[in-house]
């Protein structure tokens, strides 16, 4: 017994041991390790923003400077934006994206948030029905549904004129995403708070207003950044419905800018980074954000 | 007369779920049904309709399956390509900076940005951007191997090369949202399975291949599903990235979706085309029943 009582403490001393031991062992047994591991990533990390520096500074470059083989530009220039913008629809395709990435998103935001609203804090008959009719929406890839909306459109006259703004926009103002993850978060507000605001009188829409989104205002910004990005990066649809010059997008005009200016590599450059950019800046403003809400629900932007 | 509680209850969530409905009646499942009917259609746009031509439409995919130099068939074999190489690549390559990630303290934010730019960049801009990386004789690849004294290689001009070409940017394209979802699964498996491990004096290679990737099945699963999925979808970087936007060289790179979009788009033929996204539509769903099945019979650890 006693014997067996010492092998037990001599053991948990061993662990302890160990354990207290672990961290400076591991410092000064893995410090190769780790700095191999440094080295790797590093060279992951330059593939992986090599191409976008090297887009930039082309778009710095004059026309002559590409054939010479520099990595920086010899006589940095702006003349490549200038021309992009004055010459081309640059400026109009900026202003499209613009605007339907901001219509679409405001849209989402409001109506993903007061339907997930809905199926969280109302009971009403067929209520299993329709959230499952609305989540089997999203097995439906939009390749089969752009032939179909595309037919829609061109009865209704949603692809020519100004009408196409709404011809880009239509599928994108609600989403079976967003109604499920503005449905998960709207667990967080207390029903006994919703119910104090029924007894002071306000109506139910004030409620979800006034009381209910405030309390979920950092999910609706993750859904509204995710919105954005989705939106200003969308080219398949927009290709397809958006058939006049003025009305595309920026991605559907920087595909059809190659054919302009077919090898004048400084000017698509150029494009790109002027489509580039912006997002660059709304991810390095919002990136704790934009990460943790992508580790949080899984979505694929 | 006077409503009850729950009465008025039930009329504030019907008012609230209206726009919806009707927006995932007409724009989501009329369209579903829509493309349906058009599969059995020899359908035009233009009079929207068409003559009932049965399975004809299916039966010319089969046929065109067999048939040699069928861009049809270019596709289904490429995208079949894609979704072999890239998901397994994608997976090893995210797991892997993923893992290197989470041991390391210092500068773990900046790597995580790093690899996740590309993630929030137009693919269209990508794709531009990798084209000139790639551009035969003044391209950055080409100058370097030149430099190196390798032989320059042609890329995506090449019929050899270019979907392998096509694959590495895709997969580089959302090689930050993988190490996001694998990092987030990394984080979650609790810290005691490795002290436990350690005690017993298991090496690293073990407890890998015991601990982390038995633990990580969950997240394993859902990313091959979502990786398979967007890889069957392929179309914005072969759009941009092949001649023309056409698939080549040599219908090399051509991809279903591509095919969706130059049959329904480019030759007006409705009904071929989506036939061809109702075959999609299986695949994927198939695909998802899949991963509910394997994720429903999980076991805990």
């Amino acid at each position: 017994m006693t014997t067996s009582a010492e092998s037990n403490a001599e053991r948990l001393l061993r662990i302890s041991e160990q354990m207290a031991a672990r961290p400076t062992r591991r410092r000064t047994r893995f410090s190769w390790l780790t700095a191999l591991i440094y080295l790797v990533l590093s060279l992951g990390a330059v593939v992986m923003i090599v191409p976008f520096v090297w887009m930039i500074l082309t778009s710095f470059k004059p026309g002559t400077e590409l054939i010479d083989f520099a990595f920086l530009p010899k006589n940095p220039t702006l003349d490549n934006y200038y021309l992009v913008l004055t010459t081309s629809s640059f400026g109009r395709w900026y202003l499209n994206s613009l605007f339907i990435a901001t219509v679409s998103t405001l849209s989402v935001a409001f109506f993903d948030s007061l339907v997930g609203y809905t199926f969280n804090k109302f009971e009403f008959p067929g209520k299993t029905l329709i959230f499952l009719g609305i989540l089997a929406t999203l097995m439906i890839p939009t390749e089969m549904l752009i032939i179909p909306w595309y037919n829609m459109s061109v009865q209704l006259g949603w692809h020519q004129g100004n009408m196409q703004y709404w011809g880009i926009v239509f599928p994108g103002v609600i989403t079976a995403v967003g109604i499920f993850l503005m449905r998960q978060f709207f667990d967080s507000v207390p029903n006994e708070l919703l119910d104090a605001a029924r007894i002071d009188g306000m109506n139910e829409f004030g409620i979800f207003w006034r009381v209910a989104m405030p309390l979920v205002k950092p999910a609706v910004a993750a859904l509204c950044i995710f919105n954005f990005i989705g939106n200003w990066n969308a080219y398949l649809w927009p290709l397809i419905i958006a058939s006049s010059r003025q009305f595309y997008t920026l991605p559907v005009g920087l595909s059809f800018f190659r054919g302009e200016s077919t090898t004048q590599w400084e000017k698509i450059m150029t494009g790109a980074s002027l489509a580039t950019i912006p997002l660059l800046i709304v991810f390095i403003l919002f990136q704790r954000q934009i990460i943790k809400g992508i580790a949080l629900t899984g979505l694929k932007g | 007369m006077k409503l009850t509680l729950r009465r008025r209850q039930i009329l504030w969530a019907y008012a609230f779920l209206s726009v919806s409905l009707v927006f995932f009646v007409v724009i989501r499942w009329y369209p579903t049904l829509l493309a349906f009917n058009i599969s059995f259609r020899d359908w035009s746009v233009f009079q929207n309709s068409g003559p009932w031509v049965g399975l004809q439409n299916y039966q010319d995919i089969w046929t065109d399956l067999f048939k040699q130099r069928s861009a049809v068939r270019a596709a289904f074999f490429n995208t079949l390509r894609y979704v072999i190489i890239g998901v397994p690549i994608q997976l090893t390559l995210g797991l892997m900076v993923a893992m290197m990630l989470n041991s390391i303290g210092r500068a773990a934010g900046f790597f995580r940005a790093a690899y996740f730019i590309p993630y929030v960049t137009s693919l269209v801009a990508v794709a531009f951007v990798w084209n000139w990386l790639y551009a035969p004789q003044t391209g950055l690849i080409n100058q370097i191997l030149l430099a190196l004294g390798l032989p320059m290689q042609g890329f995506t001009k090449s019929p050899q090369q270019a979907l392998y070409s096509i694959t590495a940017v895709a997969i580089w394209a959302s090689l930050g949202f993988t190490v996001i979802i694998f990092l987030a699964g990394l984080q979650q498996i609790p810290d005691v399975y490795y002290e436990a491990a350690q005690i017993d004096g298991a090496g690293r290679w073990h407890i890998f291949w015991r601990i982390t990737l038995p633990l990580l099945n969950p997240v394993i699963v859902y990313l091959s599903v979502l990786q398979t999925i967007s890889f069957l979808r392929m179309f914005d970087l072969v759009r941009n990235m092949s001649d023309q936007g056409q698939g080549g060289p040599l219908n090399s790179t051509t991809t279903v979706v591509l095919e969706v979009y130059k049959e329904g788009f480019g030759s007006y033929n409705m009904g071929y085309a989506a036939a061809l996204t109702v075959l999609l539509f299986f695949v994927i769903l198939l695909i998802t029943i899949f991963q509910l099945r394997v994720l429903q019979r999980r076991v805990e650890y």
